[in-house]
C-alpha cells in the first residue's frame, strides 16, 4: 500500500533503471549525478520512469489544509503534465531530500511555491533537451504538451520514453516558468487526491495504524501542576486484555490488547495526587489578569510617538477590555501515535504537524541517534496547531521503550480535552484617543497572556497610521500547558482588535470602512515607524468587500465590517445579522481574501469556509474552565462546536492577482469574530468583550 | 457466549465481552477501520455504521444489542466508492481532513435511502447530528442534494 522512500528507490532501480538528483540537485554537483544513474526519482518533488509513470511527491503533513494536492498541483503545471496522469504520494520524514517537512503558520507554500515551480520546470526543461537532441533540432523549437514533447516536424514523444535520456543531461541552471495566463491546472477546483481512499473508509489517520505485535495503550495524567503520588494498579493488572500497567513522569499508563479492555482498566484504577502549591482554577487566572493589568513589568512591544502625552491632549478617549478563555483544539481524531522502541533503532509512526523536531525529540529522550529513528507521516483528522506540540510522541516513544513492545497510545476525547495544550488566556485592554476632528492621535494596547509569550502583535493595523503608540505585553507563566492554535494569537486579538475599532469609529462619528481607508491612506503618505503589511492590498480587499457585500446598502440587515492581514494574507469581512425571536442570527459572511495566487479553488473555498466556520463556532460557543488543575467540560456533550445547522451562507471571493501564493489556512479565521460580533452590535448595540459571545 | 452477526454481507461471530461497544469490536477485532471514534458518547456521529438499515452510533452500542442483525460500515457501502453519496462527496470535494466523513457519508446515505429527496431543511436537520471540525458544512449539505439528483435517474 505505502511505499516508504528508501523502497520506492529500491524498486525503482529494479524495474526502471532510471534516474534522480539528489535534495543538493539545484547545485548539480558530482555527487549528486551519481545518485542519477540509480533510481527513477529526477528531483526531491517528482519522479517519472520510462514507463511513462509519474509520480509527485508531496513532503509536508497533510491535516486538512490541502496541501497534499496543492503541492502537486504546482510542480504538475511546470512540468505541463495532465492532472489525471499523476499520483501523488505522500513523503516520509526525509531530511536529506526535503527543507521544511512541517505544517504550521501557513507558511508552506510560500516557502515552496519557487522550489516546486523550479521542480517541474527544469524537468520539463530537460525532456524538451532530450528530445531536441533526438530528432537533431534546436530546444527553442520545441515545446510540450499533457507530458508530451513536440517538435517542429510534428515529432511527438512521451516523457516516459525521453525520461532515460533527460536523466543523463546536466540539469539546467535556468529555466523559464509559465505564464500565469498559460495555467492549466493552478487556479481551477481541484479535487482532494485523497479523496477516493476518504470515502470509502481506507485506513489512512493515525488511529489506524496497525502493526505487527502492537499492543494499545492509554495514559491518565494528572492535574496541571499535581504529582503522582501513588496508584492501585493491582486489580487493573489482573482485568481481562491487561497487559501492564506502568508509570513514568507523574502518568499512569494501561497497556492492552484492546481499547475496550483498557478503557474497562481505567475505570478501576485509582491515583493520588498531591501538589505543592494550590492547583489553578479560573479563579487564579482572573486574579492574574488584574495582576498583569496593573504590573509595571510589562514588556514594551512598540513604541511610536508619545503616548501619555497624546492621550492627555485628546478631545474624547474610548477605552475596552477584552477577555480571551482557555480552549482545547479539539480536532476530530484524538491525539494518537504509534512508537516501536527497539534496542537502538526506533520506528514512530502517526499524525505530527512537525515530524522532524519528533524525531529529534525522541532521540534526545532515548539518547538514540536521529539517523535511526524512522519516521512515517500518517493523514491526520485535523490539527488546529495541537499537532505542532509532540508531547504525544514523546510519551509513545518512552512507554514503548519501558514496556519493550510496539505501542499505539490513543487518547479518548477527554484524554484529548483535558490532557493538555490550550490556546492561552489573555486579556487585552485597548485605549484610543480622538482628537476635535476624530482622528486617531493615540493608541494604547496591553495584552495580559497566560503562558502566550507576546500576546500582543505590535506591528498590526492601525499601528503605523497613528503617531503615538504604545504596545504592552506581560506574560505570566501557569502549570497548564498552552500552544499554538489556528492563527496563534491573531485568532483572538484578531477580534478584539477590529471590534475596538468599530467602537473607535462610531465615537468619532465614522463609518468603519472609511475610517480604515483613512488610516491606510495615512499609512501610504505619512508612515509611522516600521511598517509590516502593504496597505494597497489591504485596499483593495476593503473595497472589494464593500461592493460585494453592498455594505450599507441593503435596509433591514445589520452589517459588522472587519480586516485582517495575517501570515501574510488579507482577508475583508462583511457579516450579516438578523434578530429571530429577539436573538442575534447570523445569516451570512462575505469574505475577499488576497492570497496571491490561488493554486487551487476548490481546496481554498474550502479553507476559507472551514477558517470562518472555526473562528464563529469558537467564538460564539467554545467555553473552559479550571478547577483544582482540571478542565472542563471534557467532551462535546458540554463543550459546544458549530454544527451543520449552525452557519451562515458563506460568500467566498479571491482577488487572485498572480502574487506568489501566501497562507490559507489561517487568515480567513482571525477577521470573523469582529465582523459578526460587530454586526451584532448593528442589531442589538451590545458589544462583545469576550468569548463566547453572548 | 459468542455473538453472532452480518457484517457488511459477512457473517462473523464475536467471542468477547458481549457489552463491547460495536464501534471497538469493528475496529479492534474485524479490522474494520473506516468507522471512526471521535467522543465515545453519540454527541460527533463519526462511528456512524447501519444496524438493520438504520443509522445508528456504534460507539454506544454493545454488541449484544446487534445479536442478528445486518451491520453496513463505510466499506460496505460501496466498495468501489460508485454509491451515490461517496460520487457526490468526490465531486464536490467535500472532505478537508476526512476523518468525519465515514461518518457522514453513512448518515447522508441513511437519510437519502429513507428520504431519497429531501428538503434542504430536511438535509440540514439530518446531517446536524454529525460534527466537522474543519467546517465542510456547506459541501457536506451541497453533496446531500447532488447525490439526491443522482439517486433520481
Ligand atoms: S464516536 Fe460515536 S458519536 Fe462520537
Ligand atoms: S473533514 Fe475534518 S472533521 Fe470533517
Amino acid at each position: 500500500m505505502k511505499t516508504s522512500r528508501r523502497d520506492f528507490i529500491q524498486k525503482a532501480s529494479l524495474f526502471t533503471g532510471v534516474f534522480t538528483l539528489g535534495f543538493d540537485w539545484f547545485s548539480a554537483d558530482a555527487s549528486a549525478m551519481e545518485v542519477v544513474a540509480s533510481t527513477g526519482r529526477f528531483n526531491a518533488f517528482l519522479s517519472i520512469d520510462n514507463l511513462g509513470k509519474i509520480i509527485l511527491y508531496s513532503p509536508n503533513p497533510e491535516i486538512g489544509q490541502g496541501i497534499k494536492t496543492a503541492f502537486p498541483v504546482v510542480v504538475a503545471e511546470e512540468l505541463d503534465v495532465d492532472w489525471a496522469q499523476v499520483q501523488v504520494e505522500q513523503a516520509n520524514l526525509d531530511t536529506k531530500q526535503f527543507e521544511r517537512q512541517l505544517t504550521g503558520g501557513s507558511g508552506a507554500l510560500k516557502h515552496s511555491w519557487d522550489r516546486l515551480r523550479k521542480a517541474g520546470a527544469t524537468v520539463r526543461k530537460m525532456m524538451m533537451q532530450a528530445a531536441a537532441d533526438q530528432w537533431k533540432v534546436d530546444i527553442a523549437k520545441t515545446k510540450t504538451s499533457k507530458g508530451f514533447v513536440l517538435g517542429p516536424a510534428g515529432q511527438k514523444a512521451s516523457y516516459g520514453s525521453l525520461a532515460e535520456a533527460a536523466s543523463k543531461l546536466p540539469v539546467p541552471s535556468e529555466v523559464t516558468y509559465k505564464d500565469r495566463k498559460d495555467y492549466k491546472i493552478i487556479g481551477t477546483r481541484v479535487k482532494g487526491v485523497d479523496n477516493k481512499n476518504v470515502v470509502t473508509g481506507k485506513p489512512l489517520f493515525g488511529i489506524d495504524i496497525r502493526k505487527p505485535g502492537m499492543v494499545f495503550a492509554q495514559i491518565v495524567r494528572p492535574p496541571f501542576g499535581a504529582t503522582l503520588k501513588s496508584f492501585s494498579a493491582d486489580d487493573v493488572k489482573k482485568m481481562p486484555g491487561i497487559i501492564d500497567v506502568v508509570s513514568f513522569k507523574n502518568k499512569v499508563a494501561i497497556v492492552g490488547s484492546t481499547t475496550y479492555a483498557i478503557l474497562q482498566a481505567r475505570a478501576s484504577l485509582r491515583c493520588d495526587y498531591s501538589s505543592d502549591a494550590p492547583l489553578e482554577s479560573t479563579e487564579t487566572h482572573q486574579k492574574w489578569f488584574d495582576e498583569g493589568m496593573k504590573s509595571d513589568k510589562a514588556q514594551v512591544m512598540r513604541k511610536d510617538g508619545d503616548f501619555s502625552a497624546a492621550i492627555a491632549k485628546a478631545v474624547k478617549v474610548v477605552e475596552a477590555t477584552y477577555e480571551c478563555p482557555f480552549i482545547s483544539h479539539s480536532p476530530m481524531e484524538p491525539m494518537n501515535f504509534f512508537a516501536d522502541v527497539q534496542k537502538d533503532s526506533v520506528l514512530l509512526a502517526g499524525p505530527t504537524q512537525v515530524p522532524q523536531p519528533a524525531q529529534k525529540a525522541v532521540s534526545d529522550l532515548l539518547k538514540i541517534p536521529v539517523e535511526k529513528i524512522q519516521l512515517e507521516i500518517s493523514k491526520m483528522g485535523g490539527g488546529f496547531g495541537r499537532r505542532l506540540n509532540n508531547d504525544f510522541v514523546l510519551e509513545a516513544a518512552e512507554l514503548s521503550s519501558i514496556i519493550k513492545k510496539p505501542v499505539l497510545v490513543m487518547w479518548t476525547r477527554e484524554d484529548d480535552m483535558t490532557g493538555g495544550i490550550y490556546r492561552p488566556a489573555a486579556r487585552y485592554h485597548f485605549k484610543a484617543g480622538l482628537d476635535a476632528s476624530g482622528e486617531i492621535i493615540a493608541f494604547y494596547l496591553r495584552g495580559v497572556g497566560i503562558n502566550a509569550g507576546n500576546s500582543t502583535r505590535q506591528d498590526n493595523f492601525p499601528v503605523g497610521a497613528i503617531e503615538n503608540v504604545l504596545i504592552e505585553s506581560f506574560d505570566q507563566k501557569s502549570a497548564v500547558t498552552t500552544g499554538p492554535w489556528r492563527a496563534p494569537i491573531t485568532n483572538f486579538l484578531g477580534f478584539a482588535e477590529q471590534a475596538f475599532l468599530d467602537e473607535v469609529a462610531e465615537l468619532a462619528g465614522k463609518d468603519p470602512i472609511q475610517m480604515r481607508l483613512a488610516l491606510l491612506e495615512k499609512v501610504k503618505t505619512k508612515p509611522v515607524g516600521k511598517i509590516t503589511y502593504e496597505p494597497d492590498r489591504f485596499e483593495e480587499v476593503i473595497k472589494q468587500v464593500a461592493e460585494k457585500a453592498q455594505w450599507k446598502k441593503k435596509p433591514g440587515v445589520h452589517q459588522g465590517f472587519s480586516v485582517y492581514y495575517s501570515h501574510l494574507s488579507y482577508v475583508a469581512q462583511i457579516a450579516e445579522v438578523k434578530v429571530e425571536n429577539g436573538k442575534p442570527k447570523v445569516t451570512k459572511v462575505t469574505a475577499v481574501t488576497d492570497c496571491g495566487e490561488v493554486v487551487n479553488l476548490s481546496g481554498a473555498e474550502n479553507q476559507v469556509k472551514g477558517a470562518i466556520i472555526d473562528g464563529m463556532g469558537h467564538a460564539m460557543f467554545a467555553k473552559l474552565s479550571f478547577q483544582a488543575g482540571v478542565a472542563s467540560p471534557n467532551n462535546f456533550n458540554t463543550y459546544r462546536l458549530i454544527r451543520g445547522n449552525e452557519i451562515p451562507v458563506i460568500d467566498a471571493h479571491f482577488v487572485n492577482n498572480g502574487i506568489a501564493p501566501t497562507g490559507l489556512g489561517e487568515p480567513a479565521l482571525p477577521p470573523t469574530g469582529g465582523s459578526i460580533a460587530n454586526a451584532i452590535y448593528a442589531a442589538t448595540k451590545k458589544r462583545q468583550y469576550k468569548q463566547p459571545f453572548s | 457466549m459468542a455473538i453472532n452477526c452480518t457484517v457488511n454481507k459477512k457473517k462473523v461471530s464475536l467471542d468477547i465481552d458481549p457489552n463491547t461497544p460495536l464501534l471497538w469490536a469493528l475496529r479492534d477485532h474485524l479490522s474494520l477501520l473506516g468507522t471512526k471514534y471521535g467522543c465515545g458518547i453519540a454527541q460527533c456521529g463519526a462511528c456512524t455504521v447501519w444496524v438493520n438499515g438504520e443509522p445508528m452510533r456504534s460507539c454506544v452500542l454493545p454488541i449484544s444489542a446487534v445479536s442478528n442483525a445486518q451491520i453496513t460500515t463505510i466499506e460496505g457501502l460501496d466498495p468501489a466508492g460508485k454509491h451515490p453519496v461517496q460520487v457526490a462527496w468526490d465531486e464536490l470535494d467535500v472532505p478537508q481532513c476526512g476523518y468525519c466523513q465515514a461518518g457522514q457519508i453513512m448518515t447522508a446515505a441513511g437519510l437519502l435511502k429513507n428520504n431519497p429527496h429531501p428538503t434542504d431543511q430536511e438535509i440540514v436537520d439530518g446531517m446536524s447530528g454529525n460534527i466537522c471540525r474543519c467546517g465542510t458544512y456547506h459541501r457536506i449539505q451541497e453533496a446531500v442534494k447532488l447525490a439526491s439528483k443522482k439517486i433520481k435517474k
